[in-house]
């Protein structure tokens, strides 16, 4: 039986601190890169909270969702990065607010 | 025995005849239009003559049940027809004066670009008529009821092009409304007290209540409601006043409609309702005061008008009030019977109007007439025999009919005979004012040359006489005038009714001797009549003008009609129209349902307006939102956890 020594909502409160990071830095930066990191972290915090749940409950599937997220993260990575520097070559900046038309 | 006498076919011809010819008459030639028309109200006459033929060997009444209509829980009303005595005099006399107004109108309107049509809408009238004469319940009646009313209407407006016809037509529809509102509150007391519309039923329910018991209310009511209803459709005090106007239409419509068939529905209802009546004392002294009010008071108006047909007009809206006079005081036969004898005598003066108004080429102001009997003495000559006839001088059908009902009258009081004498004395007046002006004295019509200056649409040269196709029914109208008031000799009339109406009590010998006194005194009356008209518009035409002049205001007054129109007008039409304009349209209409319309569509478009803004097309805008939305709902889940 695995004793618990960190209180679940120790990890709940961080996992909700990383999530709620992620969305200010997402609301409020403008450069693309750091959106990304900051839908990385919104992922991360999330990711956090189902290995706490997991832990807490002994139940593996939390731990498989993680599996899943962090799959999902590594592609979106690979995709989005590509977008990125195509964006980035058309428009000579990341900034969102000068990216906001449909078309490259 | 009773085999069966098909009499569904007798309002179902006219009908047919009416879709042909609304339906192929325009492309049609007038002969096919015209052989259709009078072959369908003639054979209708046909049948109806065959019924009459075989009606002795008949059970009566005789029921003839065509289909079932309305099934609802105990209530039941068929289309299904009756036949009786009343009926059946109501049968022939709307076929065969239809059929002969129908001959009539051939020449009458075979220059009309819309001929086919006239036919159309008469054959319609007829069919509906029908209807409501032969129909076994107040139901399938008050269908005939409204289809003469619609008919009515088509031929008021018949001229629509006509400002004045078309908006006659709407007020005869309307009054019409006004009458037919009572009728119908009749028919739903009836439904809730009686269970049944059925004539047989109702009566049968009614008969073994006793006048005094009934009196105290539910008979009155139903009593007064139809008599509202008869007062619409007969042109009776209040609701007269659609009648004169009705003259718009052409001649052989007020023949047909306004004088001899459809105006005495009202009557023929009354007469009907006969056992509702005798058990509701009151609602029968409403109906006899309205009759005598109706009778003199329409007389005196038609003292002073000019228009001949409005003359007539006057004249049929005071014989009806006789009519309920009669039936007023109780004696329905004696109602029914001047309903037969008028539609001869009034229908003849009608046509024969018409046949003057043809001879001078449209004219009807009487002034513009005179001296006319040179010109058309066929028309002079049966003008002259209904004359008579409504002026009551024996042995015209007239005098035999409206003694009847003065004697009935003076037997239950006095003042409904005086009354209705003073009448038969008034209309004696104005129907030889009418004569005199019209035919004697010195033509006043435009004098025009054969090819001159003023013609008129008819193309007329001199006053000429109508074709013969005119003519042949005056004729026999004339021959029915002279002779229809014998079948009434030796209360033979009464006798053929009585099953309907009841025996009647007995009159006492004793009394035989008044009968004649005042037999005597109506003819004296009749021919002062007579001769004041003759004195006045024969002997020394300058004198009306002289007295009209003497009288003044008074003569203002009547000539005006006693400004009922402007009355009504002012009273009930103003307000109405004020009330529909200011409230109902520009408070109501526009200021609380257009507005709501308006103010709902205006507050979408505001409301989304201002929400257009959450889609900018800004992603990170889309995530705030979805950012705020989870707040909100987390913070909700939160507080109903705590809660």
């Amino acid at each position: 039986m695995v004793q618990s020594y960190v209180p679940l909502s120790y990890y709940l409160l961080l996992s909700g601190f990383l999530f709620a990071c992620g969305v200010v830095g997402f609301l409020i930066k403008r450069n693309i890169i750091t959106i990304f990191m900051s839908i990385e972290l919104m992922l991360n915090g999330v990711n956090l909270s189902f290995v706490a749940f997991a832990a807490h409950w002994h139940a593996l599937a939390g731990q498989v969702f993680v599996f899943f997220v962090m799959v999902v993260a590594a592609a979106e990575a690979a995709v989005g990065l590509a977008i990125i520097i195509a964006v980035y070559r058309t428009r000579e900046t990341l900034n969102v607010d000068q990216v906001n038309l449909l078309k490259l | 025995m009773n085999s069966s006498l098909n009499l569904w076919l007798i309002p179902i011809l006219p009908l047919a005849g009416a879709a042909i010819n609304g339906f192929l008459g325009k492309k049609s030639s007038r002969q096919a239009v015209t052989t259709v028309a009078l072959f369908f109200s003639g054979a209708a006459f046909a049948m109806a003559l065959w019924v009459a033929l075989r009606f002795s060997s008949l059970t009566l009444p005789y029921h003839e049940y065509l289909a079932h209509w309305i099934r609802s829980g105990s209530f039941s009303a068929d289309f299904a027809f009756y036949l009786d005595q009343l009926s059946l005099v109501m049968l022939l006399v709307v076929t065969g004066v239809g059929f002969l107004i129908h001959i009539y109108s051939v020449g009458y309107m075979w220059d009309d670009p819309s001929y086919y049509r006239f036919f159309s809408y008469l054959n319609l009238f007829m069919f509906f008529m029908l209807t409501l004469v032969l129909a076994n319940n107040y139901l399938v009646m008050f269908i005939g009821w409204e289809g003469v009313g619609l008919a009515s209407y088509l031929l008021i407006g018949f001229w629509f092009t006509k400002d004045s016809a078309a908006s006659a037509g709407k007020k005869a529809f309307i009054v019409n409304r006004i009458g037919d509102f009572g009728f119908l509150i009749a028919l739903f007391l009836l439904i809730r007290h009686f269970g049944s519309l059925t004539f047989d039923q109702v009566f049968q329910s009614i008969t073994p209540m006793s006048p005094e018991t009934a009196g105290t209310g539910l008979l009155t009511a139903i009593g007064i409601l139809l008599m509202v209803g008869a007062c619409g459709k007969s042109a009776q005090i209040p609701l007269y006043i659609w009648l004169p106007d009705a003259m718009e239409g052409p001649t052989p419509v007020s023949a047909l409609i306004h004088a001899a068939t459809m105006v005495t529905a009202g009557v023929y209802m009354v007469a009907r309702s006969h056992v509702i009546f005798e058990r509701a004392p009151t609602a029968l002294t409403v109906v006899a005061i309205i009759g005598t009010l109706t009778a003199f008071f329409a007389a005196t108006i038609g003292i002073a008008q000019t228009d001949i047909k409005k003359v007539l007009a006057y004249s049929t809206v005071s014989q009806l009030g006789y009519m309920f006079v009669a039936c007023g005081v109780g004696a329905f036969s004696a109602g029914i019977f001047h309903l037969m004898t008028h539609a001869f005598f009034k229908g003849l003066l009608f046509l024969a109007a018409g046949s003057v108004i043809h001879a001078v080429g449209g004219e009807q102001d009487m002034r513009k007439m005179g001296g006319l009997k040179s010109f058309i003495p066929w028309t002079f000559l049966t003008m002259g025999i209904a004359t008579l006839a409504i002026a009551g001088i024996p042995p015209l059908a007239g005098f035999w009919s409206k003694d009847e009902i003065l004697w009935k009258a003076y037997q239950v009081s006095w003042v409904y005979w005086l009354i209705g004498l003073i009448t038969a004395f008034i209309t004696s007046f104005y129907m030889f004012r009418l004569l005199y002006m019209t035919f004697f004295g010195d033509y006043h019509g435009v004098q025009v040359d054969t090819h001159g200056h003023g013609h008129d649409a008819h193309g007329h040269g001199e006053p000429h006489e109508s074709p013969r196709v005119m003519l042949v029914p005056l004729m026999i109208l004339a021959a029915l005038s002279l002779v229809g008031g014998l079948v009434g000799i030796g209360d033979r009339f009464e006798h053929f009714l009585a099953p309907v109406f009841g025996a009647t009590d007995a009159v006492e010998g004793a009394s035989h001797g008044t009968e004649v006194l005042l037999m005597g005194v109506s003819v004296a009356v009749a021919l002062s009549g007579w001769w004041l008209a003759y004195l006045l518009y024969y002997k020394r035409p300058e004198l009306p003008q002289k007295i009209a002049d003497a009288l003044g205001g008074f003569y203002q007054t009547v000539v005006h009609k006693y400004y009922v129109d402007e009355i009504y007008a002012a009273v009930f039409v103003k307000p109405l129209i004020d009330g529909s304009t200011r409230i109902l349209w520009q408070d109501v209409d526009r200021k609380i349902i257009d507005a709501a319309v308006n103010d709902a569509g205006d507050g979408a478009r505001h409301v989304s307006d201002e929400a257009r803004h959450m889609q900018s097309g800004n992603i990170r805008s889309y995530a705030g939102w979805i950012a705020a939305g989870s707040a909100v709902v987390i913070a909700f889940m939160i507080w109903m956890g705590v809660r």
